[in-house]
């Protein structure tokens, strides 16, 4: 039987925020363990939370990049439960009307794209963090995180595949960047989800019973653990069993998933208003100024470098996947004066090679816009091709120096255009390989490339490949 | 000196009959002469007292006093202060140093008055006798054998026998107006969102509030001067401009509408209190009001109502006593929740354990419907009501309790008819408006109140009814014999 996966996403994304959603303690990540917890994240008795404005605005603005409804009136709710981090003995959480109903969002897989449905986003607080070792066999609560505010995006289950999910993973985690409402930092928890995943057969109109998997905080991770828990359903159902409904944990030094809870241990949560906030009413005037002062959203971004640059989808999207990564592809076009095709290909290819070798973000690149232009002005006004081109990349990398001219310069790379040299070495070459050029000329066309490189070389690669290949098709014919 | 009111007590220490110091130490000398035999006190902070004294006398003597500066009060102890033990009546919080003010104690400190203590309190504020105090009962000052009400019994006790000239209270449900009424004090419950609720311990969040207790109208008057005002603190706190409360007190009250509603007039309430409240009733019609038959048609729904929604805030108020952080621990948990279940069982007592599970049970999944949504579209029918009846009228008049103070241990047992008391209280918690009980007479040498209820925000004009009452009777002026 041919089995389709079904996917949903609810992705934890923490706001960049000065200040806590209800408190005015900081909300900086790696301070010794409650020294950013004050009165109101202690939940001491007697405090009451107050609503960090901030917050409302972050929110607003991604539903306003996802096409949504921003409701003009929500409300917190309080969602009970027992648990040592959480210090209120419940979590404020946005339950019957959430902050954003009702959005989209675009993302492309092998070149074709999709349209994902986003129900709904909610603001809620982030609880502490249980520290388990160094204590004795005793735990540790820090309540550093308590109260740091949280954005909860839950997809419709519109994706088919870990690769889909992964692609929503990454466009949103790119979009939230763009809006600047999220660091992004996986690493440190700030962008996180769960995903609910179902198989049911090729066809079938109802879902299959779904799980939810936890603790997804990488988008090698959020792969792996679909994939994982795709195989092990089907396994489950062609040995003629049933999927139980349950919370299943990724491991990922295991690559397993595995039972935390099934549905009869939930929680019941009993939600109901938080009686210490008033529902939160937002004004088409607040919505309106935050619209006017939206940045280029990826979609408009990749839509305009299509047109403006003349760019391929793959190319448009890969470009626009982050606003940094965007920003200095048109630096480099702007200062470089060249093909922005060209352009593409180096910001694709090798400095992302470069990039990744060294594990850096674009931000953290040893080769700034302006000296990868400067490079790429030079591979179009002929001074350097290509290939000597990589060199002087390297080169300036590596820190030998600061600009690609300085660099042709002193290392003499400058690309030899006089005829009469590369003549030359055109002669030279075709008169020490009689047996080539005999083979050549007896119909071996291919040789042709033998006799262009053995010419590069030559001239240590300085040698216009153009006007070699001219000068040899002449003296060959 | 502690027969005085409060602007008595002004003008003696303005014109220095005697310091701050003096007139504390006075009252600290009572606190211990009858404090014990009432229980009305959880902590005595006697070193803040004569500390806070010395300087209002500094600030008296250089001029830089204002209205209420060195005139001591107490606070419930549901209010934290910093560096006090803040217990809320309960063992739970038996071993809690609270590590910051309350807005209201923020405010009385900074209006130079002195703090004599912490009073007693029906445990989380859960109760209307002040049986259910970890540190036991509070006796009414008018009859020992009876209870002072709850759950501001501590406060209403030791100011009706004069340890205090005035004191803070927090109502829930009629947690100031019933035990003003049983002991013969005014005592005010203003418009929600009036007095900050920051740094009140929470019982049930959209209904409690804070609020003044004293002999007299101008006395709360002046107290609410204090308490009162927008703080940022408190997201449900009104921005309201600041009113000064005596202003109005000596308008008169001709023409004033006071609407009596059939249905607090009925069954449940004593005829001897019935007697004595139509003739309380009547003063104000000779003072010049027009009296007019009013309905009130859900007042039955109130109890229910709010024996739903109470809970059901409290239920979730109370998680975070949970032993983790503060508060009572159980000793050697064997596991988390060993530690959470002993923790609680151990440190709330029977009346906080019977609300938290009603309040859990109201919320469950599958009742939730039935009971809290169905309780909140009752509220909003009850508060319909008031909207109609203010109306016709500009103010409602009617018992503020069924009965008077009732012995103690009576009702304890009984926790249905313990909550039927506050059957013309709780309704006003519900629609959120302003509401005081004034001194009205005695049935059985037990203290009756009248309840004033008012408009959204018109505690000035509830006031100023309430002073002019005040001067055609003397009931606000009388004292216990025992406590002269």
């Amino acid at each position: 039987m041919t089995w389709e996966t079904v996917i949903g996403l609810e992705i934890h994304t923490q706001l960049a925020t000065k200040s806590k959603i209800f408190s005015g303690a900081s909300t900086a990540y790696g301070a010794t363990p409650n020294t950013q917890a004050c009165a109101v994240d202690l939940g001491l008795p007697g405090v009451l939370p107050v609503i960090n404005e901030e917050v409302v605005r972050m929110a607003a603005k991604f539903g306003l990049a996802i096409g949504a409804e921003v409701a003009p009136r929500s409300v917190f709710a309080r969602k009970n439960y027992f648990y040592p981090d959480l210090p209120k003995g419940y979590q404020i959480s946005q339950y019957e009307l959430p902050i954003v109903n009702e959005g989209q969002l675009q993302i492309e897989v092998d070149d074709k794209e999709k349209t994902i449905a986003i129900t709904r986003a909610h603001l809620e607080e982030d609880a502490g963090k249980s520290l388990h070792e160094d204590f004795q066999g005793s735990s540790g609560i820090d309540l550093n995180r308590a109260g740091t505010p949280l954005l909860e995006i839950v997809s419709e289950p519109d994706m088919r595949s870990a690769k889909e999910a992964v692609a929503y993973m990454k466009k949103m985690h790119s979009l939230v960047r763009y809006l600047e409402i999220s660091d992004g930092n996986m690493q440190e928890g700030s962008f996180r989800c769960d995903a609910n995943v179902s198989v049911r057969p090729q066809g079938q109109k109802e879902f299959g019973t779904r799980t939810e998997l936890k603790n997804l905080n990488s988008f090698k991770f959020i792969e792996k653990a679909i994939n994982f828990e795709i195989e092990r359903q089907i396994d489950v159902l062609e040995g003629g069993g049933s999927v139980t409904q349950e919370t299943r944990l990724y491991d990922a030094e295991k690559n397993e998933t595995r039972s935390m809870r099934t549905k009869e241990e939930a929680n019941d949560y009993r939600y109901f208003p938080d009686p210490d906030l008033l529902p939160v009413m937002i004004e088409s005037a607040f919505l309106e100024q935050i619209k006017t002062n939206l940045p280029e959203l990826p979609d408009e971004k990749k839509q305009r470098f299509m047109q403006q640059y003349n760019l391929s989808l793959y190319d448009a999207s890969t470009l626009t996947s982050s606003r940094e990564l965007a920003d200095y592809f048109e630096k480099t076009v702007k200062a470089s004066n060249s093909e922005a095709k060209l352009c593409a290909n180096w910001v694709m290819g090798d400095l992302t090679a470069f990039l990744n070798k060294n594990n850096l973000e674009i931000t953290d690149s040893k080769v700034s816009a302006t000296q990868l232009a400067g490079i790429l002005r030079r591979i179009t006004d002929k001074t350097i091709s290509g290939k000597i081109a990589k060199q002087v990349f390297d080169a300036i990398w590596k820190g030998e120096g600061d600009d690609a001219d300085t660099i042709i310069e002193k290392r003499g790379l400058k690309q030899v255009t006089d005829s009469s040299a590369i003549e030359k070495l055109v002669d030279e070459v075709i008169t020490n390989n009689p047996k080539q050029l005999a083979d050549y000329k007896g119909g071996k066309e291919k040789l042709f490339g033998f006799f262009v490189g053995q010419v590069m070389k030559a001239s240590k690669g300085k040698a216009n490949p153009k006007q070699v290949n001219e000068l040899l098709k002449q003296k060959l014919l | 000196m502690h027969n005085k009111t409060l602007t008595e007590l002004r003008k003696a220490l303005h014109q220095r009959e005697y310091s701050s110091v003096e007139l504390t130490r006075h009252f600290l000398e009572r606190i211990e002469r009858y404090g014990i035999q009432l229980n009305s006190f959880i902590t005595v902070t006697t070193d803040i007292a004569l500390a806070q004294a010395q300087i209002a006398d500094k600030c008296l003597q250089s001029g830089n006093a204002g209205p209420l500066t060195g005139i001591p009060l107490t606070h419930k102890d549901i209010f934290c202060t910093n560096g006090v033990k803040t217990s809320c009546g309960s063992k739970m919080l038996d071993n809690f140093i609270a590590p910051y003010n309350a807005t209201v104690v923020e405010k009385c400190q900074a209006a130079g008055m002195v703090m004599l203590g912490k009073t007693n309190m029906d445990e989380f504020a859960m109760g209307s006798s002040n049986e259910t105090s970890f540190y036991g009962p509070v006796k009414n000052p008018w009859d020992t054998q009876t209870v002072p009400g709850g759950s501001s019994g501590g406060s209403t006790a030791s100011v009706a026998a004069h340890l205090t000239p005035v004191a803070t209270g927090t109502d829930t449900g009629g947690s100031i107006r019933q035990p003003a009424a049983f002991c013969g004090l005014t005592g005010l419950k203003p418009t929600y969102g009036l007095v900050s609720r920051y740094g009140m311990i929470a019982f049930a969040s959209s209904l409690d509030q804070g609020g003044p207790i004293g002999h007299s109208a101008e006395d709360i008057a002046l107290l609410l001067n204090v308490m009162a005002g927008f703080d940022k603190r408190d997201s449900t706190s009104l921005e309201h401009p600041q009113e000064n409360y005596t202003t109005h007190l000596n308008d008169s009250i001709k023409g004033l509408k006071i609407g009596l509603p059939k249905e607090y007039f009925g069954e449940g309430l004593d005829a001897q209190v019935g007697k004595q409240l139509d003739v309380a009733i009547k003063e104000l019609e000779n003072a010049g009001a027009t009296l007019h038959d009013i309905q009130l048609p859900h007042t039955y729904l109130a109890v229910p109502t709010y024996y739903i929604i109470a809970p059901a805030e409290c239920s979730s108020n109370l998680s975070r006593f949970d032993g983790v952080r503060f508060g009572h621990r159980c000793d050697n948990p064997q596991d988390l929740m060993d530690l959470y279940k002993r923790s609680r069982a151990e440190g709330f007592g029977a009346e906080v354990k019977r609300r938290i599970m009603i309040g859990t049970y109201a919320l469950s999944a599958g009742y939730y419907d039935a009971y809290y949504l169905k309780a909140q579209q009752i509220r909003r029918l009850i508060s319909n009501d008031f909207t109609e009846a203010f109306k016709q009228v500009d103010m409602i008049a009617g018992p503020t309790t069924p009965t008077t103070a009732f012995k103690m241990g009576e009702k304890i047992d009984d926790p249905v008819t313990m909550y039927l008391n506050d059957i013309y209280t709780n309704a006003i918690n519900l629609a959120g408006l302003p509401a005081l009980s004034v001194p009205a007479g005695f049935v059985n040498q037990h203290p009756i109140g009248l309840h004033l209820i008012g408009n959204y925000l018109k505690e000035s004009r509830l006031l100023n009814v309430a002073h002019q009452y005040q001067q055609c009777t003397d009931w606000h002026k009388a004292t216990p014999p025992n406590f002269v």
